[in-house]
């Protein structure tokens, strides 16, 4: 059978991310045997250095260099993709803010079977595929089964596929830009104008070493006090989840996850926080995780280092409290 | 500008326990409560909010057996002009490309200028508003937080992307957006506005009406099948401490030291 | 009587005579007051109605208790006392005044009983005390300022220099009659002629003495100026009553005639219609003025800018935007606005949230009724706030923070959005009764959501089943059948989705075919009670332990510690709004050894915790949360342990307790619970 696999390449600054090693643990697990070419969209020293770096894991690299695609805009890069893939082709994209622009509208255009938001698979037998989704917020898994007939689009889930740690490759870098643009230029009726920064504000907690973060178990604006009382105590930063920036409990700057901000701290407590994989997917590096909830069911339990089964209304305070004293004692 | 909303009705993700049922078939579905999906609620207090600044109307449409019905009265009550309820037996079982195949006839039957769908639904897919779009040969942009109506024929669009940061586009119309939630507040809907809604007509469209059979949009033409439900498995997760308070606290601040969680 | 000085309507004044004066001025005043009623009360005939004719005999006892006898009057003592002087003298003088008036067209003229030695001396010394107190109340509102008085800036200036100008006025008809009546007398005395009764120490008395020097002919001046002035000032203060806040003298006991007769209950979408009917009226509430009722509009007219209202108000004092008398000044003002007493009425309507009051400050009300219990002239404003948010809800301009509960309850019958199926988990091994399952009872335990859903209410409710079972009473709960009473949800204005909850529960009650209901919140007691029709009666468990107790049914133990110090704190529907003030505490102090004590502000003025349903969800902007400050208040009382009657107080004020760092020096506990710790257990 074989089909060929290719993975859409993310990388800022020059250097490739995360998921772009993740993409080869997911692509042997549809088929061990096949080789997959990395597809990566730029312009100048990033593009280069992104795909110099990439050929270190994947034994080929397509580089796809055009000014229009300085910002990577998905509309764009649909068409170009659509030109240059083969058909019948199995695409594998992460399945986050560009990737969930891309793909749907990509499928279509590619006329194959679309897979979004995918935590695993079993290996691809007669051109077919079983894999893993979740359903009504991670709630619950689903087996889903696809039809390979036509190729694939599958957007995978971030985080959860092992990075590829081999390196020593030592592909090749293909630069497939005059090919692609030979008497054609992508026309969008969408145009990239700029990126707003999220403001700066008073503290950048991508850059703290110890992040006290709170949920919804804290229930009530007024309570945040206790949340500040326990940074102040161990001289940590206070982060949160989506629902307290929401409420506007707490600005954007402090959410910890996909739609706020990625940390990578030496400790993370979790305080009333149940753990959906967006916020977690923003916690990096392997942190020394304390997770304290009321709910023993809840996910961050599942990836916590050590976990308390109690109110954080009650419980901190408490803590604080001996902290305090332990401090005063020196 | 005359906007059209795509919305389902789901389970509410608030006000129920999801669990599976005994044969791992579905969720359990007794007991369950449904509303509008939270993303397309958002989605059209947007539209309404332009339909009020720049005239024009907004139409709500669902695909989806009778049991439809009552979101499209809650939308109307809401403020929309008006409503359409796609049902079929023949579309039961239609995936998501299957559901952009039957929203992009409706489409084709009316004029609109935007289309919108929230970002996703219950299945977390995220895949209807994008195919719809390749199918219309329509701009396309996906989770959206801040709509400007520029003139007639573009808007300026905010899409949230990671680390709170926003991308600017602009966009020639007609196109297809998917609305992120927080885009604005939506107001509340009255019981007494949904009262009056359930007396409303809303016009029934067919597979026929739309000029499709089962091979265009039937479920059997989906490629991608819904095997069974399951738990996800749990691996070993943390180790929970236990004893009186006073331990716990003890050996949780020994256990942050070493780790330097106290500075 | 012979007189020495030419009489008011004996004289000629600038060619022309007394008596043509005399008519001229009461003409002319009297048909511009009359005037200015009749403008004042146009946006009454084209507000809503409202029936408040019945049961008359009520309302004339009340007219004496509150309007003739002052009775809330007393309850700011200094204030209280200077206004029952004044308002003793208006009534009195009032003859006086027709009297003084009258004689200027018929010379002489005199009211049967005026004349007579024992009006003179009640009306001297009245019209004495009427101008000490003015002069004091002067001195007080000018120079000391009461805190209650102040005005926020966002509303403008102070309003004492209109306070003090009408004191002057006051004063100055005081002085006038006396000057005019001394004048009288010092003329006689130097004539030599009769002159009437002078009684010592009187106003009167001392003009008198200090015009023994002057000559006739200038105390004939005096005589007549004194006498036109009076007459002038008299009808001036007349047609100023309708101007602002004075219309009180004229609208004040109309006012308390008309009160609201029913404590805790709310009222009607419209009165003279069905709620069936209230799903196909084109709007809902008070969006404009003339949405609300005649009386509501009466109301603001009736406002003496006083500030009692505000100053027991618990939102105001915490610094939420909510201020009472703000509400009745600006409504007031806003009608005087759209219908002036010159010139045309406004025609479009203008809505009032927006643009005369702000949403924070409607939805900012916890309803615990601490203005209404207050207020002298007994203007009503929970009725106000429920039907201006009645008009929001219609709107749609509801507060994120208020919809998701209220979403909650039209999906799951509780503002928590848990299961129906849980609402009998806290019973955990129990041996409760849910009834409609084969189980029948005598008594139905509502329990209502807080008390089901909460962790630590939930405690109320086992301790509930406990002190039940003690008390030999047969009784079950409804559990899964049973929704929310629905008491906030009709109270924040949601009422077709209230009507859909007293719906349910009435259906699931009658069902059971129990003969009576107990509860242990109060706010399903008075929705029970008052919001809902055609079920058996309820009480709250307050009341029924004092029976039991009375009857040796329960028996308790010496406290267990009896170095406590508790004090109980009032709940705003057990107390104010339904009056049970003394079951609660006769259950406490039945306890061998327990050592009570009362904060200042208890009974009627207990301090709400704000946390009543809906209110425990809204996110006001506030600088200190009610349940810290009730806290304080038990700590200044000397208590270490405060004893409460209702989940929701319990939960507010544990949370004080836990904000304010007090864990383990203060405690809370629900009236329930306390008895169950000591009931005597029986083998």
């Amino acid at each position: 059978m074989s089909r060929p696999i290719y993975v859409y390449l993310t990388h800022h600054d020059g250097t490739i991310d995360d998921s772009a090693l993740e993409m080869i643990s997911a692509a042997s697990r549809i088929d061990p045997d096949i080789s997959v070419t990395a597809v990566a969209f730029g312009f100048g020293d990033d593009l280069a250095a992104a795909c110099r770096q990439a050929a270190q894991y994947y034994r080929e690299v397509w580089k796809i260099e055009h000014e229009k695609l300085t910002h990577p805009d998905a509309e764009v890069i649909r068409r170009v993709l659509v030109r240059i893939l083969p058909k019948g082709a199995i695409v594998l994209i992460p399945h986050e803010h560009f990737g969930m622009d891309l793909s749907p509208g990509l499928s279509i255009l590619l006329e194959t079977a679309y897979l979004s938001d995918v935590v695993d698979f079993e290996a691809a037998k007669d051109d077919r595929i079983r894999a893993v989704r979740q359903e009504y917020n991670g709630s619950v898994s689903t087996h889903v089964d696809c039809d390979l007939s036509n190729g694939a689009v599958i957007n995978v889930r971030p985080g959860i596929f092992k990075k590829e740690e081999g390196q020593g490759v030592n592909g090749l870098v293909i630069d497939k830009t005059e090919e692609t643009f030979k008497d054609w230029i992508p026309e969008t009726r969408r145009r990239f104008l700029e990126i707003i920064k999220a403001e700066a504000g008073e503290v950048d907690i991508t850059q703290s070493e110890i992040l006290v973060s709170v949920g919804r178990g804290i229930q009530d604006q007024e309570n945040l006090e206790i949340i500040f009382g326990l940074a102040r105590a161990v001289g940590g930063d206070v982060s949160c989840s989506r629902p307290i920036v929401d409420a506007k409990w707490l600005p954007r700057e402090r959410q910890v996850g996909n739609s706020g901000k990625t940390v990578k701290p030496k400790v993370y407590m979790a305080l009333g926080i149940s753990g959906s994989f967006q916020h977690i997917a923003g916690i990096k590096g392997n942190p020394f995780i304390v997770a304290i909830n009321k709910n023993p069911q809840a996910p961050f339990f599942q990836i916590a280092d050590v976990a308390v089964v109690a109110d954080i209304l009650d419980f901190l305070p408490r803590l604080t409290a001996k902290i305090n004293e332990t401090r005063e004692k020196k | 500008m005359d906007i059209l909303v795509c919305v389902k009705r789901v389970p509410d993700p608030a006000e129920n326990e999801i669990r599976l049922n005994a044969d791992g078939t579905d969720i359990e579905r007794d007991n369950l409560v449904y509303s509008v999906n939270e993303w397309d609620n958002y989605a059209v207090e947007e539209a309404i909010r332009i339909r009020d600044r720049t005239g024009g109307s907004v139409t709500v449409v669902t695909v989806d057996n009778e049991e439809g019905d009552e979101v499209l009265r809650r939308e109307l009550a809401m403020g929309a002009d008006r409503a359409i309820h796609v049902q079929d037996k023949l579309f039961e079982g239609a995936d998501g490309e299957g559901l952009a195949r039957i929203l992009k006839a409706e489409i084709e039957k009316g004029r609109y200028d935007l289309v919108f769908t929230g970002v996703q639904a219950d299945a977390g897919s995220a895949q209807v508003g994008g195919m719809l779009a390749a199918m219309l040969d329509w701009p396309f942009a996906s989770i959206v937080s801040h709509l400007e109506v520029l003139d007639e024929q573009k808007i300026r669009i905010h899409r949230e992307v990671a680390g709170g940061n926003q991308e600017v586009y602009e966009m020639d119309l007609p196109g297809v957006l998917s609305i992120q939630t927080g885009i604005n507040e939506p107001r509340y809907v009255p019981i007494r506005g949904i009262l009056k809604a359930s007396s409303l007509d809303i016009p029934i469209h067919k597979a026929s009406d739309l000029g499709l059979t089962a091979d265009t949009a039937g479920g059997s033409r989906a490629r991608v099948k819904r095997q069974d439900y399951f738990l996800p498995v749990m691996g070993e997760g943390a180790e929970i401490l236990k004893g009186t308070a006073e331990e716990i606290i003890e050996r949780l601040i020994g256990l942050l030291k070493s780790k330097g969680g106290i500075r | 009587m012979q007189t020495a000085l030419i009489s008011p309507a004996e004289a000629t004044i600038l060619g022309i005579s007394g008596v043509g004066w005399s008519i001229s001025i009461l003409v002319i005043g009297l048909s511009l007051f009359a005037y200015f009623v009749a403008r004042r009360l146009t946006p009454l005939l084209k507000a809503g109605a409202d029936p408040r004719l019945d049961r008359i005999p009520e309302r004339l006892v009340r007219l004496l208790k509150y309007g003739i006898l002052q009775y809330r009057q007393p309850r700011y003592r200094l204030a209280g006392i200077l206004h029952i002087i004044i308002f003793a003298g208006f009534m009195i003088l009032s003859l006086r005044s027709v009297t003084l008036i009258l004689s200027g067209i018929v010379d002489g003229f005199t009211l049967p009983g005026s004349g007579g030695r024992f009006y003179t001396c009640l009306k001297e010394v009245s019209a004495t005390a009427v101008l000490v107190v003015c002069l004091a109340a002067m001195v007080r509102r000018g120079l000391f300022r009461p805190k209650r008085y102040a005005v926020p800036a966002k509303y403008g200036k102070a309003h004492t220099a209109e306070a003090l100008a009408v004191l002057t006025l006051i004063s100055g008809l005081m002085l006038c009659d006396m000057t005019f009546e001394a004048s009288q007398f010092s003329a006689n005395f130097q004539k030599g002629f009769q002159t009437g009764l002078l009684i010592p120490g009187t106003g009167t008395w001392l003009t008198t003495r200090a015009f023994n020097p002057l000559p006739v002919s200038s105390l004939q001046s005096i005589h007549l100026v004194a006498y036109f002035l009076h007459d002038l000032i008299f009808f001036l203060f007349l047609c100023f009553l309708p101007l602002g806040k004075h219309f009180h003298v004229v609208t004040s006991l109309p006012n308390v005639f008309l009160m609201k007769l029913d404590k805790g209950t709310v009222k009607p979408v419209k009165w003279d219609l069905d709620e069936s009917k209230i799903v196909d009226l084109q709007s809902v509430g008070a969006k404009n003025l003339e949405d609300l009722t005649w009386k509501h509009i009466l109301d603001f007219y009736s406002c003496a800018d006083c500030g009692r209202c505000s100053d027991q108000c618990p939102a105001n004092s915490v610094g939420r935007p909510l201020s009472p008398r703000f509400i009745s000044l600006k409504c007031r003002d806003h009608a005087f606005k759209r219908y002036p007493l010159f010139g045309r009425a406004a025609k479009e309507k203008t809505p009032l949230v927006g643009q005369v009051l702000e949403e924070d400050e409607i939805w900012s009300c916890t309803t615990c009724g601490a203005c209404e219990n207050e207020c002298p002239l007994m203007i009503e404003y929970v009725d106000k706030i429920v039907d201006l948010r009645r008009g929001l809800i219609d709107d749609g301009l509801v507060p994120q923070s208020l919809q998701k509960p209220l979403k909650s309850i039209e999906k799951r019958g509780n503002p928590y959005g848990k299961l129906e199926t849980k609402r009998a988990d806290w019973i955990q091994g129990l041996p409760v009764k849910v009834l409609g399952q084969g189980e029948n009872c005598k008594t139905l335990y509502f329990v209502d959501s807080i008390t089901c859903f909460d962790d630590r209410a939930q405690k109320i409710a086992r301790s509930m089943a406990r002190v039940l079972d003690a008390a030999k009473m047969d009784f079950g709960i409804l559990g899964a059948d049973e929704r929310d009473s629905g008491h906030e949800v009709k109270r924040f204005g949601e009422e077709m989705l209230f009507l859909a909850l007293k719906g349910k529960n009435t259906k699931a009650i009658l069902n059971t075919g129990v003969r009576n209901i107990v509860t242990s919140d109060p706010h399903a007691f008075n929705a029970l009670r008052h919001d809902y029709q055609g079920i058996p009666p309820v009480e709250h468990i307050s009341q029924l332990m004092e029976r039991k107790i009375k009857s040796g049914d329960i028996q308790l133990k010496n406290v267990e510690n009896s170095g406590n110090i508790y004090t109980y704190h009032d709940s705003c529907y057990l107390g104010r709004h339904n009056g049970i003030y003394e079951a609660p505490r006769t259950v406490i102090d039945a306890i061998p050894g327990l050592k009570r004590v009362e904060m200042a502000r208890c009974r009627d003025r207990s301090f709400c915790c704000g946390g009543g349903g809906l209110a425990m969800f809204y996110e006001p902007t506030e600088e200190k949360r009610m349940g810290q400050v009730r806290v304080d208040m038990a700590r200044q009382a000397g208590a270490n342990v405060i004893v409460t009657a209702c989940p929701f107080c319990l939960v507010q004020i544990e949370d004080g307790i836990k904000t304010s760092g007090l864990e383990g020096e203060m405690e809370v506990i629900d009236l329930v619970e306390l008895i169950n710790d000591h009931l005597v257990c029986r083998e």
